[in-house]
């Protein structure tokens, strides 16, 4: 019997509800609006009264309006078909719904429930099986869409019968399961799973060994990020976040990516709706957009879809990873949804944190990216969800509370910086104090001695250095004047400059430059530092700028050509000529 | 406001704040509109009976036993095109002499557009002011603000911007206008002969404060029924939206809100969002772009309502006064607009996109020359002729007052080069220098 209530109060989106009967934390609820239906969820319980969070304008509500309580939580619906989907932050398909303006109290199924799938059975009868175990499969687009045990199934099952090889509907029954008490249940390609609870249907979670490449040098090179691993971007606007992130999400070696715009322009999700389509995957050869699924909540929808917008994208991620997927998550921005939280807690007249942001601020962010991670499934096999947020810092400072409390959380940082992006040293994440935790990781070590080059990250620490030299030896320049310091300052300042121009810096809109593998980033890591290596004798500062500008020309164009191609080696060929004829 | 026969009316109030008043009401609905002695008020509030109504002209002299008629409906714009050429004031009533307007009343601060339905945007809209249209070109659909300093000509700017700009209609939305501001708008508008194609809601710093947090979603409903019913070009000016922002902490101060940064409400990035995020492409051809502005405070931009703004729009154009020219220049480092790679080289020629960069590029190069100017290092010839082209660059390109269309602007810059640089010195692709060097 479900509960029912009527609303006593409103403020906004959050309303006050007398209730007649058990209701949960975070159970949904409709409320009865002149006959629209406006979804809504526990955000606090006191004696018979609830406090929800509405999902949609409260418009026109009254007190005394029905509100009915639904016994579940928020859920996400999973099976096949959430690829090149677009959902808002309630999962709701904004692609099928009608005309140009949102309307209040309208709901689109997250799935099609008419398409036909190629299925094919994994388990047999007989087999013993747990949650998230595989009975079969279908083909999403190229991917291996396992059809798994309902992840809220307990304990252990025996397989009744799965249906043999054939096309049937999401709905369609294509497993039967004996339980313990052996009773029959049945299972069909979807379920649904409460967005807030993380996905545990899994044998361990190991920590992340393997890199996750994205073709961004900066990152792979200097700062990589382990799959399976956490991030986040924080930069004041202006400075490349979203370029930074699209540039991710088109070139990351992963086979799914979830794209949750939460709070931000809704312009920039019409370019990836524009650009996706017509993109090609750099791994695959696939369109980019059958790998992709975009939850979209923009600025300017609901506020309180926000905060349901990133765990709706994370479960969706979850639910992938348990078929052995490697799964990449961008939320873009974090901050927007730790807005979210801030708006409600003040509504609710909690006692406001730093910068009235909500006490456990930073335990909701802590444990948010703690769904991501690689996992060992039940099968053996690996699956990842790695995941990098952007934050958005107010006023760029980084000392607030958000971005404070993502750096506990997170394992690696990349700082976009305000003057990198006015000197247009794109992408601008500041090399110095940009981080990743996973560089100190010994089998990471050894997986990139052993996937790139034996001494990788003794090479990285070196190439950090000389920025940091770089970085004392420029100061001191603008202190003392050319003239007045040695001429080993301007020799360390000119190869830090050489590091910053051709590792750091890429142009993301150069067909050629924006995806580096990282062979080639291996191969141009070591000609830069063969010439850092390098004591040259130069005549006078003057001297040393030209070989060095001349250098940096050389190794760009280099950046611009196909990897090994006629005006690569060309260019090679010039540089050699060059450093011999700089000695 | 007339009474009408089912309109609940209550002489009871409970309590009363400098911007509301609480009364016992029931069968209330939230955000429903009330007229609380001769004053329109908003329900902003209800706990149980009791029902908290933000009075937008402020609570002076309301007594306790002041007649509260509620009016069943939010706040309301009638629509139609004899809209056109008018004069409103923040409730949408004629404020130029005026007879009502006739047409249909629609819900102010409506639903937004579904992502989905979106178009990207892609048409250009030309200014004439090369600070614009040659390094930061505005798209249709786009929204932008000016961030400038009190003392600059900002209004002047966006007059100008929104005379030439090649659009349906223009509708001025003046939130905390000063008297002559408004009037200026008036004149400008009337003198230009363009009227017709104009739609003004004004609230001028003669009126409360609070009524003014009406005057954007008026504007944009207006807006909306044009570029949506009518599938126009909307261009839709907002100022000054720092005042706006100021509107909305004292009404979440009244109301007890915690503050978050700089005393704003915690809401206020969903708040401006939800004003800017009404610029659209849309898909019948129709839209509405914004073009704001937002002071500064002493040129501060980790304000926070700079900040947010800079977070939601897409770039921001600096107004800059510059001692050298001694114009008033739209500063080419700091100004942005994150739409202008959409029709740039794509509407405009071909050595658009090269052109602007160089050009600012040996600009900051002047500014480089500056510095070593005044640290005591001496000048090369290079920073010298940086210096004298940044003069003249400048004047003729950078200064507000330039009116000249996109083709003229490309040949000046193209003259500029040949006057102080080499071929080489530009790095400009040769296929252009060939072409274009003057």
């Amino acid at each position: 019997m479900k509960s029912t209530g009527k609303v006593t109060g409103i403020v906004s989106n959050l309303v006050t509800v007398l209730t007649d009967g058990p209701v949960s934390q975070n159970e949904i609820c409709y409320i009865d609006c002149g006959g629209t239906r406006l979804m809504a969820e526990v955000i606090k319980v006191n004696g018979k009264n609830a406090a929800v969070q509405v999902f949609e304008s409260t418009r026109g509500l009254k007190n005394g309006d029905k509100v009915e309580f639904e016994d579940r939580m928020l859920e996400a619906s999973l099976g096949p078909g959430l690829l090149s989907s677009c959902y808002d932050g309630l999962q709701n398909d904004l692609t099928t719904m009608t005309g140009v303006f949102l309307k209040r109290g309208e709901y689109t199924e997250p799935l099609d429930h008419s398409r036909l799938w190629d299925f094919t059975p994994i388990a047999a009868p007989g087999d013993k099986v747990t949650a998230a175990d595989w009975l079969g499969e279908v083909r999403e687009g190229w991917l291996p869409h396992k059809i798994m045990v309902p992840f809220s199934f307990k304990g252990e099952y025996t397989v009744k019968s799965v249906v043999p090889a054939g096309q049937y509907n999401i709905d369609t029954t294509v497993a039967v399961l004996t339980n313990e008490e052996g009773e029959d249940v049945d299972v069909t390609m979807t379920q649904k799973w409460p967005v807030k609870v993380a996905i545990k249907a899994y044998r361990e979670k190991p920590r992340p060994s393997r890199i996750m490449e994205t073709g961004v040098r900066v990152i792979d090179t200097l700062n990589p990020i382990a799959e399976g691993g956490t991030g986040f971007i924080p930069g004041p606007f202006g400075c490349g976040k979203t370029v930074l992130q699209h540039a991710i999400a088109k070139q990351g070696d992963a086979e799914v990516i979830v794209m949750a715009a939460c709070g931000e322009r809704a312009n920039e999700v019409v370019e990836i709706f524009t650009e996706f389509p017509e993109l090609i995957d750099p791994h695959t050869g696939r369109h980019l957009m059958e790998r992709t699924t975009i939850i979209c909540n923009t600025s300017n929808m609901p506020v309180a879809a926000r905060e349901a917008s990133v765990y709706t994208a994370m479960t969706i991620c979850e639910y992938y990873r348990a078929m052995g997927l490697k799964v990449l998550l961008l939320a873009d921005s974090t901050s927007r949804w730790a807005q979210a939280l801030r708006e409600m807690s003040n509504r609710m007249e909690e006692l406001p944190g730093a910068d009235a942001f909500p006490v456990d601020l930073s335990a909701i962010i802590s444990s948010f990216y703690a769904r991501a991670g690689m996992v060992v499934l039940n099968n053996g096999k690996t699956g990842s969800v790695t995941f990098i947020g952007t934050v958005s810092p107010a006023g760029g400072n980084l000392k607030e509370p958000v971005t404070e409390s993502t750096k506990k959380a997170a394992r690696c940082f990349y700082a976009l910086e305000q003057n990198r992006a006015d000197k247009k040293r794109y992408p601008a994440v500041n090399p110095i104090d940009s981080y990743s935790k996973y560089l100190e990781y010994p089998e990471i070590e050894e997986y990139l001695s052993e996937k790139v080059t034996p001494g990788w990250v003794g090479m990285v620490e070196k190439t950090k250095n000389i920025i940091r030299k770089g970085r004392e030896a420029q100061e001191q320049i603008n202190i003392l004047g050319d003239d007045g310091v040695p001429m080993t300052y301007h020799e360390q300042f000119w190869k830090s400059e050489l590091v910053d121009f051709i590792i750091l810096q890429q142009d993301a809109f150069d067909p050629v430059d924006s995806v580096t593998p990282m062979d080639r980033q291996e191969y141009m890591l070591k000609l830069v530092l063969d010439i850092c290596d390098r004591n040259f004798d130069f005549e006078d500062f003057e001297e040393c700028r030209r070989f060095f500008n001349e250098a940096i020309n050389l190794l760009r164009q280099m950046n611009y050509s196909e990897f090994r191609s006629g005006n690569f080696n060309k260019y090679q060929e010039q540089l050699n000529n060059l450093i011999s004829n700089g000695k | 406001m007339a009474n009408k026969a089912y309109q609940r009316i209550y002489t009871q109030l409970e309590s009363i704040t400098k911007a509301t008043v609480s009364l016992k009401a029931v069968g209330v609905s939230n955000d429903e509109l009330a007229v609380v002695d001769g004053r329109l008020a908003q329900v902003v509030k209800t706990k149980g009976d009791t029902v908290t109504l933000q009075i937008f002209s402020g609570t002076e002299g309301i007594p306790t036993d002041a007649q509260v008629t509620f009016l069943g409906h939010p706040p309301v714009l009638k629509v139609s095109d004899e809209l056109s050429g008018r004069f409103f004031n923040a409730y949408g009533e004629p404020i130029d002499g005026g007879p009502e307007i006739d047409g249909e009343e629609r819900q102010i601060g409506g639903p937004s557009v579904n992502p989905y339905k979106r178009k990207q945007p892609s048409q250009l809209i030309p200014t004439g002011i090369a600070g614009i249209d040659l390094n930061n070109t505005i798209v249709s659909g786009q929204k932008i603000p000016f961030f400038a300093d009190p003392d600059q000509p900002y209004n002047n700017v966006m007059a100008q911007v929104a005379l030439r700009a090649d659009v349906d209609k223009i509708i001025l939305g003046g939130m905390g206008l000063s008297n002559d501001d408004y009037l200026y708008f008036r004149h400008e508008f009337e003198s230009a002969g363009a009227l017709g194609k104009i739609i003004s809601f004004v609230n001028t710093t003669e009126q409360p404060p609070v009524e003014r947090l009406l005057i954007p979603d008026m504007a944009l409903t207006a807006a909306e029924y044009f570029a949506v019913d009518k599938n126009e070009k909307v261009l839709v000016l907002l100022t000054d939206m720092t005042l706006y922002a100021d509107a909305l902490s004292i009404v979440s101060n009244r109301m007890d809100q915690i503050p978050s940064k700089d005393s704003m409400p915690g809401s206020l990035y969903s708040d401006l969002a939800k004003i800017y995020e009404k610029a659209v492409q849309l898909p019948d051809g129709g839209s509405i772009t914004i073009i704001a502005v937002t002071t500064l405070n002493d040129g501060d931009i980790t304000h926070a309502i700079p900040d947010n703004t800079g977070y939601i729009t897409e770039g921001q154009l600096y107004l800059r006064a510059d001692p050298d020219s001694g114009k008033v220049i739209i500063d080419p480092f700091r100004s942005l607009s994150r739409l202008k790679q959409l029709v740039i080289g794509k509407q405009t020629r071909e050595d658009h996109n090269q052109v602007m960069n160089t050009a600012v590029r040996l600009y900051s190069d002047a500014q480089n020359a500056k510095t070593k100017l005044e640290n005591g290092f001496d000048l090369s010839d290079y920073d010298l002729r940086c210096l004298d082209f940044a003069k003249e660059y400048a004047t003729r390109l950078l200064a507000i007052d330039v009116n000249i269309s996109i083709d003229e602007m490309l040949d000046t810059a193209w003259e500029l080069f040949g006057k102080y640089f080499t071929k080489a010195e530009t790095g400009i692709r040769q296929s252009l220098i060939d072409k274009y060097w003057k």
